[in-house]
């Protein structure tokens, strides 16, 4: 029996078990995970503009693993890649053959000077907050900044400005609020080729934006955002989303770069310098795309084929090729669609009622399909 | 007369795709006193438009851009 331990019971976790307990008769699958919960994230935005519960955005991590994949609760400390074993906090270790790590990205707010005075959606909590604060909200600036690069699901602060459109229009005070939307990048969204289209739709919305405005910091009491590049804009409601990193027990075990991701190969998804014996999947990478599900869903069966082969004494050839896709919410009941991967850029996609369903339709199917690996 | 600048902080962000190296050289910025220059490699060709907007925008100064074999140098004054 080959031991697989796989740090992580988010999608690309979840997946990686699930395909392995389906393929691989002697491997023993373990999944670590801090609080047993599995959380579907993207419903976090959905959370702020009241069209979603939190409590439907959680399962049982439990239920939605194959049952010869062993469960253990618990938080990582620290893996040592020389004794191959993962220690927990409860003082346990597991030892393992072959590791992946999926533990995603933490958010780290407090680094910017000032967040106390901003809201994000990046969390079921702070998406609680949010909500409350677009209740009562009567009129005014709403500003919407980038605390740093990378962040999870790059569409998403775009798609929050058009949320915020759609809201106050159908709350009938749309003339009475200003979105402003200020872009870390010379664009206003991140994918080249997408920029253009996300600029008309803004233009359409009547959504302000400014480009190359990297946060500093925030006057919580003058309400303003200040930018690196020496700009102040003022606002009456502020998004700001946070800084992220990967996760801390990635960082405690040396094996993360200046940013607190993992140095990873992009084709085989090794974490480099521990070929054959130990991967990262998912937001956690140093791979310069998208940190979004998809990724990580695309990622986790590359790994789980490559790790069978292993398991079988096979040579491990599957590669990852950098393939996304993603469905992103516009607002009045229409969206768009990207899918690209490393050598094929998305191209510039139409808004249709078509797109927006897909995203309703993935919301609503995600637990029957994805962690299962029925997708 | 380039070689006069002194160089206080080089940045190596070769291999790594927009918006890597700019991120690389906000990072710099931030942690550089005002007058330091700071070194930017990049093999992204996207940085030859990228880099000097931001600078520009930044009120910051380009000193240099120089064309070596696979990636360009990009020296920035930091000026406030």
């Amino acid at each position: 029996m080959k031991r697989v331990v796989i740090l992580g019971g988010g999608v690309g976790g979840t997946i990686v078990a699930n395909l392995l307990a389906k393929t691989s008769k002697d491997a023993d699958i373990t999944v670590v995970d801090k609080t047993g919960k599995h959380a579907y994230q993207p419903g976090f935005i959905y959370v702020a503009f009241d069209r979603q519960r939190p409590e439907k955005l959680f399962r049982d991590e439990r239920n939605l693993l194959r049952r010869r994949v062993r469960l253990v609760v618990d938080e990582v400390v620290q893996v040592n890649t020389r004794a191959k074993a993962v220690y927990l906090k409860s003082g346990r270790f597991l030892a393992y053959d072959y590791l992946v790590i999926a533990g995603g990205a933490r958010l780290a707010p407090e680094e910017v000077p000032g967040h106390e005075g901003a809201h994000h959606f990046y969390s079921p909590e702070a998406a609680l907050r949010l909500r409350e604060a677009l209740a009562a909200f009567r009129g005014g600036r709403v500003v919407i900044a980038i605390g740093g690069i990378p962040y999870k699901c790059p569409p998403a602060p775009a798609e929050s400005a058009c949320l915020l459109d759609y809201l106050f229009s159908r709350r009938g005070i749309r003339d009475k609020v200003q979105i402003h939307y200020l872009s870390p990048l010379g664009r206003v969204f991140p994918l080249e080729t997408v920029s253009p289209t996300v600029q008309r739709i803004f233009d359409q919305k009547g959504i302000q934006y400014t480009t190359f405005f990297n946060v500093e910091r925030v006057d919580a009491e003058k309400k303003v955002v200040h930018s690196l590049e020496g700009e102040s804009i003022p606002y009456d409601l502020l998004i700001l989303i946070p800084p992220h990193h990967g996760a801390k027990f990635a960082q405690a075990s040396g094996l993360t770069d200046a940013g607190g991701w993992i140095p990873t190969d992009k084709f085989t998804l090794e974490v480099k310098g521990h070929e054959g014996t130990v991967w990262a999947i998912g937001d956690i990478t140093d791979i310069p795309i998208s940190k979004a599900g998809a990724t990580a869903h695309y990622e986790a069966k590359v790994v789980a084929e490559n790790i069978a082969a292993l398991v079988r004494g096979a040579l491990p050839a599957a590669r990852y090729d950098g393939k996304v896709m993603c469905f992103c919410d516009a607002g009045h009941h229409r969206g768009i669609a990207m899918r690209f991967d490393y050598t094929h850029p998305p191209v510039p996609p139409p808004l249709s009622l078509k797109w927006y369903l897909g995203k309703v339709l993935i919301n609503r199917l995600y637990w029957q399909l994805v962690p299962k690996a029925r997708a | 007369m380039m070689e006069e600048v002194q160089v206080a902080k080089a940045v190596d962000a070769r291999g790594s795709f927009c918006p890597g190296p700019l991120m690389a050289l906000l990072g710099a910025v931030r942690q550089q006193s005002v007058g330091d220059v700071i070194a930017l490699y990049s093999s992204d060709t996207g940085s030859r438009t990228e880099i000097p907007l931001w600078v520009q925008k930044a009120k910051h100064e380009l000193i240099a851009v120089r064309h070596h074999e696979g990636y360009d140098e990009f020296l920035v004054r930091k000026m406030r």
